[in-house]
């Protein structure tokens, strides 16, 4: 039997039992399920004019206005429908606009005499699409990467906390072993990465109305060979962290500088989203790449070119990483008795034969 | 299989822990077709021997041999281990786990499954085999570790410590299922700490302490040279004047019963002529010595 046959029989075990498992079955709904609310939600809350109650003298010029006008008899009527929740406001005799706690902005411009507006710069974000895409991107890559990696590192420990990484090295190289992990890892997080970028998509072609999927479409396209090179990058360390611990309840020890890796530009690409100096340097870093270079390309401050070398300089920096890791999952692998330093099992002599 | 080059030899193997010498030049061969049993004490080397014969550990010196050549990665997949620590998959059944471990040694996907559900219908597991392997007991679990390192038909097995956490019931089992492999050819090396179990099942023994081999070879073959002979006598009266004899040294006397030693190279008839010359002889046996006596022999 080939390394590759191995390998191949390594993952499709990883993915098996990862099916099965319910907490990742829900997590994976749940993530749908924001997915999907957060596209589809916000229009349908925000959607709906105004409904406003008048006396039939002020109702033309409201209905003119496309507010959902309710006629009543009269001013008391109107405030009371106000003061019942029944409408958002009222308007009674003056004209005076009534509501509870807000000034109901379309209300108070279908009766006013508005200036003309000329927009220098037709094509800016809505604030709010603006502040939610960056940090989507952001906390999807975070919290994937995280449990995924963490996921990875648990298989990791539990064959070597079971023993039965024993019998696995007898039978097959290190390397199948590594390298099965490591894709059941990378293929179920692409993969549910997928699942929601496709309810994401869906939801927003449901409720679509500002153009919001074209703008969008590019971002997720390159998001996605972001998201596979940089979970592999983050892969490869959890990997490494696994192996060095020989039970699940000591990989607090070695996890805080992986979760660090991921959380610090986490948290550097959400603070500094608005300012296009530090998002240029975060897009080509390889740990906040994966986030930052797509919400470049989404707010339109990449050049065409930029991409390919930020992925490029990801990939290379990933092979790396995961030479390092493979390194040294393969000196720990084997250290059943309790913790193994970095150093020792970068230094190990023990190659399996 | 032919007997005479399915040899399994260790030759010569150093290894140390740090500071630690744990192997010094071990050296012993695992013949085909025989149960050999591998003892020592907590700490003597056997569990690093046997990494080493895995390829779980490389030696400092010396090397693992198989059928007259250096073992490879590609010959070690045909062998079969049960490691010291249990443990499989708690979340996979035994079934799917054991037929998954065949496929790992290169069986295709129906060839281990076949070969799965006849091993566990031998050891009994059958009715349990797609319970989870967490909620089985420690019994079954074992089992299901047995049939793990049997599923591939391994061309060698390597046992640590096979028998430990199985009822008696059990033992025999495996034991029956384990005879069946070694009278087909393949060389079983077992280790265990209980030594009625390896006295009652090997054909060869290795005693390991601290690291070096001090006794190798077959169950006769050591007895015969780790102990004096010795006798059993049970005459009808008192057999007391056994002091008196030449060339005995007398262990045990309780009045017509006596245990005795002979000097080395003497011979036993002389002694049972001057009993019968005495009366009757109900009884003139020569005492085999147990393996707890050769083991503390060899040992100290």
């Amino acid at each position: 039997m080939s390394t590759t046959q191995a390998t191949a029989l390594v993952a499709a075990r990883e993915i098996r039992v990862k099916l099965r498992d319910r907490t990742f079955l829900i997590s994976t709904l749940f993530f749908l399920l924001i997915a999907a609310a957060v596209t589809v939600l916000p229009p349908l809350l925000s959607g709906g004019p105004a409904s406003v109650a008048a006396t039939e003298a002020s109702a033309g010029k409201l209905r003119a206005a496309g507010l959902d006008v309710r006629v009543v008899a009269d001013d008391r009527a109107a405030e009371q429908a106000v003061r019942d929740g029944d409408v958002d406001a009222a308007v009674v005799a003056g004209p005076v606009v009534l509501a509870m706690d807000e000034a109901p902005d379309d209300v108070v411009s279908a009766l006013s005499t508005a200036p003309p507006v000329r927009l220098l710069d037709p094509d800016a974000l809505d604030p709010l699409v603006a502040f939610l895409v960056p940090f989507a991107f952001a906390f999807l890559f975070f919290v994937t990467s995280q449990t995924f990696g963490v996921q990875i590192a648990q298989s990791v420990i539990e064959e070597k906390q079971t023993r039965v990484v024993e019998i696995l090295v007898a039978a097959v190289p290190v390397r199948a072993l590594l390298a099965g992990k490591l894709i059941a890892g990378t293929l179920l997080a692409l993969g549910q990465i997928i699942l929601v970028a496709l309810a994401a998509v869906a939801g927003m072609r449901f409720t679509d109305t500002g153009g919001l999927l074209e703008l969008l479409a590019p971002a997720i396209g390159w998001f996605l060979p972001f998201f596979l090179f940089g979970f592999v990058l983050v892969a490869a360390m959890w990997v490494a962290a696994g192996a060095l611990v020989a039970r699940l309840e000591d990989i607090g020890g070695v996890s805080t500088p992986v979760q660090l890796a991921v959380m610090l530009p986490f948290f550097a690409v959400i603070f500094f989203n608005d300012n296009p100096a530090a998002m240029t340097a975060l897009s080509y870093l390889p740990f906040s790449a994966p986030t930052a270079m797509p919400l470049r390309l989404f707010t339109g401050d990449a050049a065409g070119w930029e991409p390919l070398v930020s992925l490029a300089v990801l990939l290379v920096t990933a092979g790396a990483v995961l030479a390092a890791g493979a390194r040294v999952y393969e000196g720990s692998l084997l250290r059943t008795n309790g913790r193994t330093s970095l150093r020792t099992a970068w230094r190990s002599r023990e190659t399996v034969a | 299989m032919n007997a005479v080059t399915n040899v399994l030899r260790l030759d010569g193997v150093d290894r140390s822990f740090g500071d630690r010498r744990v192997l010094r030049n071990v050296s012993f061969d695992v013949a085909a077709g025989r149960m050999t049993g591998f003892v020592g004490g907590n700490g003597a080397g056997k569990t690093t021997s046997m990494r080493i014969i895995l390829g779980l550990l490389s030696p400092d010196a010396g090397q693992v041999s198989w059928r007259n050549a250096p073992l490879t990665r590609q010959a070690r997949r045909r062998f079969g281990y049960l490691p010291e620590e249990r443990g499989l998959y708690p979340k996979m059944s035994a079934r799917e786990q054991v037929i998954y471990l065949g496929r790992l040694h290169g069986m295709d996907a129906s060839a281990a499954r076949r070969a799965t559900d006849a091993l566990l219908d031998r050891l009994g597991l059958a009715e349990r085999g797609d319970d989870l392997l967490e909620t089985l007991s420690l019994g079954n679990q074992q089992r299901a570790q047995v049939a793990a390192a049997l599923v591939h038909d391994p061309e060698v097995l390597i046992l640590d410590e096979p028998f430990s956490g199985l009822d008696p019931l059990a033992v025999d089992t495996v034991v029956a299922v384990l005879r069946e492999r070694a009278a087909a050819g393949v060389p079983v090396l077992f280790s265990s700490h209980q030594l009625d179990v390896v006295e009652r099942l090997c054909d060869d023994l290795v005693i390991i302490a601290d690291g070096t081999i001090r006794a190798a070879g077959s169950r006769e073959q050591l007895r015969a040279t780790y102990t004096v002979p010795r006798y059993e006598l049970v005459v009808a009266t008192d057999a007391g004047w056994l002091r008196d004899q030449p060339e005995v040294t007398l262990v045990d006397l309780d009045g017509a019963r006596a245990v005795f030693d002979l000097a080395p190279g003497a011979d036993e008839q002389p002694v049972l002529h001057a009993a019968l010359a005495r009366g009757p002889v109900r009884a003139f046996r020569p005492v085999t010595p147990s393996l707890t006596e050769i083991f503390r022999e060899v040992t100290q």
